[in-house]
C-alpha cells in the first residue's frame, strides 16, 4: 500500500495583486485546517461566501487528529463528506483497557443500533483536510481558498475586520464583515490580540508514531497501563486506513524529545510493541501538552474557533471533534447575522455554548491525563488501588480512566431554548443533538433522521403528535413521522422521541418541544433562538 | 441524604478500628497509602451519595485545621 501522496496545493496570485481589485467576501477565514475548510463549506451551505487564508500548501504532516467522533461524522455528512470518510475510514467502536498485559476490562462507545455512523472511525487528518479541499470546489461562487497567504495582523472596526497578507507576489489587506481565527493551538491572532491561554501544562512527554505494517490487529483502540514491553508506562494502539498504525507511548516527565525523536531511539521501542512484526516508521513526534483555553471566543468582528480557542490532550479526541463541534455552532448563526436576518447578539450563544463545551472538554482529558499521569504518593496509589481493584471489582473498572471519548456537550442552559411543556421521559432532552433514527421514506426507499433534519432549522413531529401545517413558519422544514410522512422503519423514533413536535436547529440540536403547538408558540420559539431582528 | 456524623459503629467500634490498623501490618509505606486509598474508593462506592461524599471529603480535610 503506497503511503499518501502529498500533492501541494496551486498558489494563484490573489485578485487584489493581480490588478483585478479585490473579490472580498463576508467572511475571512485564517488557516486550511479541518477547522477552517469546514467552516468555508458550512457557511457555503448557508449561501455565505469566504476567503480561506493559509501560509501553507499543503494538507497536514503527518496523520495529528485521527479519531472522529459519531457528532463529527454527522457534521462532515451535512458538509458533504461524511460518507467518504466513512468509506476510507477504519470504523471501530470497542475499547479495551490492559493492566500489565491483562485486560481488565473493555467498553462499547456505541451499544444500541439505528444510527447512519459509528461511535468512531479512524482517519488521518491529512485524508480529512484533502476531502475539505475537494469538497470547497464544489462551491465556486462561495469558497475562495488561497494557498501561500500568511497573515501577518488583523484588524477590526466597528463595519468589519481585515487581513495584513504577505504573498510570493507581495503584500495586501483583505477586508470582510467577520473574521474567523482558525490558525491552529499557536494561534498569531491569538498571541497578537494578547489573550490569556489559560490553563495547565503538562509535563509529561509522550511519543507518538505512525507505523505501516502488515499486522491482523482487530479495529479496537487498545489501552495499557504499565504494560511488560513499556515498563511503567502507559500505552496505546490504533488502526488506521493504508495499514497504518498509530503507536502512542509515555516517556515520562524526564525525557529529551530530540533524542526520543531519534530512528534508533524510536525503532527498539516500537518493535517490542509489534512483537517482531516487520514495519516502517511513517511519521514521529514526541509532545507534552496543555489543557487551556482563552476567556472569550468572540471578540467583536473576530472569533476563535477550534485549538486557537482551546487545546486538550489528545486522549479523549476532543480537540479535532470540539473543533468541528465549534464549527457546527458558529457558522449558522454567523451565517443569520451576515445576512441580516439575525442580531449580533445571537454569536454570544456561540460564546457561550462553546465555552461550556471547551470546558467539558478541558475537564474530561484533565482527569484522564491525571490517571494516566499521576503525582507520585497519594496520587500514584489512587491510581494504582483502581487499577488493582478493577481486575475483579466491576465498579473499579469505571473508576479507571484511559480516555473519555468525545460526545457532544449537552446545551440544557442554552439561553436558546424554550421551555418543555411535554413531560416526556424519552432518550432525547432539549438541548441535546437530535439522535438519529432508520426511517423509510414515502417512496419507499431508507434514509436517516439526521439527513432529514438537514442542516436549516426544521420542525420534527413524532408519534401521535399533531401539527397543522399552517403552524410552521416559512422557511423552516417539516419533517412528519408517521402518516403522511417518513416511516419509522425500526421503531426508534417512537423509542426516542416520543409524541412531540420538536423545533431542532440548524446545528441540528433541539432547542423546543411541545405536545401540540400552534403558530404562536413556534413563532415565540424561533425568534428566542434566533435573536431574529424585527422586520 | 445527609453525612451521617453520630455514632453508627455499635459495639464493635474499637475491634473495627483496631482491624483497619492491622490490615497494615506489614506494608511500607507505598503499600500502605494504596491500601488506603483502595478501601476509601471501595466506601465511597459502596455510599454512592455523591453528596454524602463531598461532605465527608469536606469534613476530614476541615479536620486538619483543629
Amino acid at each position: 500500500m503506497a503511503r499518501y501522496q502529498y500533492e501541494p496545493f496551486p498558489y494563484v496570485t490573489p485578485p487584489e495583486l493581480a490588478g483585478d481589485g479585490s473579490t472580498g467576501a463576508p467572511v475571512i477565514i485564517v488557516g486550511a485546517g479541518p477547522i477552517g475548510l469546514a467552516a468555508a463549506i458550512d457557511l457555503a451551505t448557508h449561501g455565505v461566501a469566504s476567503i480561506v487564508v493559509d501560509d501553507n500548501n499543503v494538507v497536514s504532516v503527518g496523520s495529528r487528529a485521527i479519531c472522529w467522533a459519531k457528532r463529527s461524522l454527522e457534521i462532515f455528512d451535512r458538509l458533504g463528506i461524511g460518507e467518504r470518510m466513512l468509506a476510507k475510514g477504519v470504523t471501530w467502536k470497542l475499547g479495551r483497557v490492559y493492566r500489565g498485559d491483562e485486560e481488565v476490562y473493555n467498553f462499547d462507545l456505541l451499544p444500541e443500533d439505528g444510527h447512519r455512523f459509528p461511535a468512531f472511525i479512524n482517519l488521518q487528518q491529512y485524508y480529512v483536510e484533502q476531502y475539505l479541499v475537494e469538497r470547497c470546489a464544489d462551491f465556486p461562487d462561495l469558497i475562495d481558498l488561497r494557498f501561500k497567504n500568511r497573515v501577518l495582523s488583523v484588524g477590526q472596526d466597528e463595519t468589519g475586520a481585515y487581513a495584513e497578507i504577505e504573498t510570493p507576489d507581495g503584500s495586501y489587506r483583505l477586508t470582510g464583515d467577520y473574521l474567523l481565527a482558525c490558525d491552529g493551538a499557536n494561534s498569531r491572532i491569538r498571541r497578537q490580540f494578547g489573550l490569556d491561554f489559560e490553563g495547565r501544562h503538562f509535563e509529561e512527554r509522550f511519543l507518538i508514531a505512525d507505523v505501516e505494517m502488515e499486522a491482523d490487529f482487530p479495529s479496537e483502540r487498545w489501552f495499557w497501563f504499565t504494560p511488560t514491553f513499556h515498563p511503567g508506562q502507559s500505552a496505546l494502539l490504533h488502526k488506521q486506513p493504508d495499514n497504518i498504525y498509530r503507536i502512542d507511548l509515555q516517556l515520562g516527565p524526564e525525557a529529551d524529545p530530540e533524542v526520543e525523536k531519534q530512528p534508533e531511539v524510536v525503532i527498539p521501542r516500537i518493535e517490542k510493541v509489534v512483537g517482531g512484526r516487520p514495519f516502517k516508521l511513517d511519521w514521529v513526534s514526541v509532545y507534552s501538552f496543555n489543557c487551556r483555553r482563552i476567556d472569550r471566543f468572540v471578540h467583536d468582528r473576530v472569533i476563535f474557533v477550534g485549538d486557537s480557542a482551546h487545546v486538550v490532550s489528545p486522549f479523549g479526541a476532543r480537540g479535532g471533534n470540539g473543533g468541528i463541534h465549534d464549527v457546527d455552532n458558529l457558522c449558522w448563526k454567523l451565517a443569520r447575522v451576515v445576512r441580516g436576518e439575525s442580531d449580533e447578539s445571537l454569536l454570544e450563544s456561540y460564546n457561550t455554548e462553546r465555552v461550556h463545551g471547551a470546558d467539558e472538554n478541558i475537564s474530561n482529558s484533565s482527569w484522564t491525563s491525571r490517571f494516566m499521569s499521576p503525582e507520585p504518593g497519594v496520587e500514584m496509589a489512587f491510581r494504582n488501588a483502581a487499577l488493582s481493584l478493577a481486575v475483579d471489582t466491576p465498579f473499579a473498572r469505571r473508576v479507571v480512566n484511559a480516555g473519555r471519548l468525545s460526545v457532544p456537550c449537552r446545551l440544557t442552559d442554552s439561553a436558546l431554548n424554550s421551555a418543555d411543556d411535554t413531560g416526556l421521559d424519552v432518550p432525547q432532552e432539549i438541548g441535546m443533538v437530535a439522535l438519529d433514527a432508520p426511517l423509510t421514506a414515502p417512496d419507499g426507499s431508507p434514509t436517516w433522521l439526521m439527513r432529514q433534519l438537514g442542516g436549516g432549522f426544521a420542525c420534527l413531529v413524532t408519534g401521535d403528535a399533531d401539527l397543522d401545517d399552517a403552524a410552521v413558519p416559512e422557511g423552516i422544514k417539516l419533517v412528519r413521522i408517521g402518516a403522511g410522512g417518513f416511516a419509522d422503519a425500526e421503531g426508534k423514533v417512537a423509542e426516542r422521541y416520543g409524541s412531540a413536535v420538536y423545533l431542532v436547529r440548524p446545528d441540528q440540536h433541539v432547542a423546543a418541544r411541545w405536545t401540540a403547538p400552534d403558530a404562536a408558540d413556534i413563532a415565540a420559539a424561533m425568534a428566542y433562538c434566533t435573536a431574529r431582528v424585527a422586520a | 441524604m445527609a453525612l451521617n456524623t453520630d455514632f453508627n459503629l455499635g459495639a464493635d467500634s474499637d475491634r473495627l478500628f483496631n482491624e483497619l490498623l492491622g490490615a497494615h501490618d506489614g506494608l511500607d509505606r507505598e503499600q500502605s497509602e494504596q491500601l488506603n486509598a483502595g478501601l476509601i474508593l471501595i466506601l465511597m462506592n459502596h455510599i454512592g451519595e455523591p453528596e454524602v461524599i463531598r461532605e465527608a471529603i469536606a469534613r476530614a480535610r476541615a479536620a486538619l485545621e483543629r
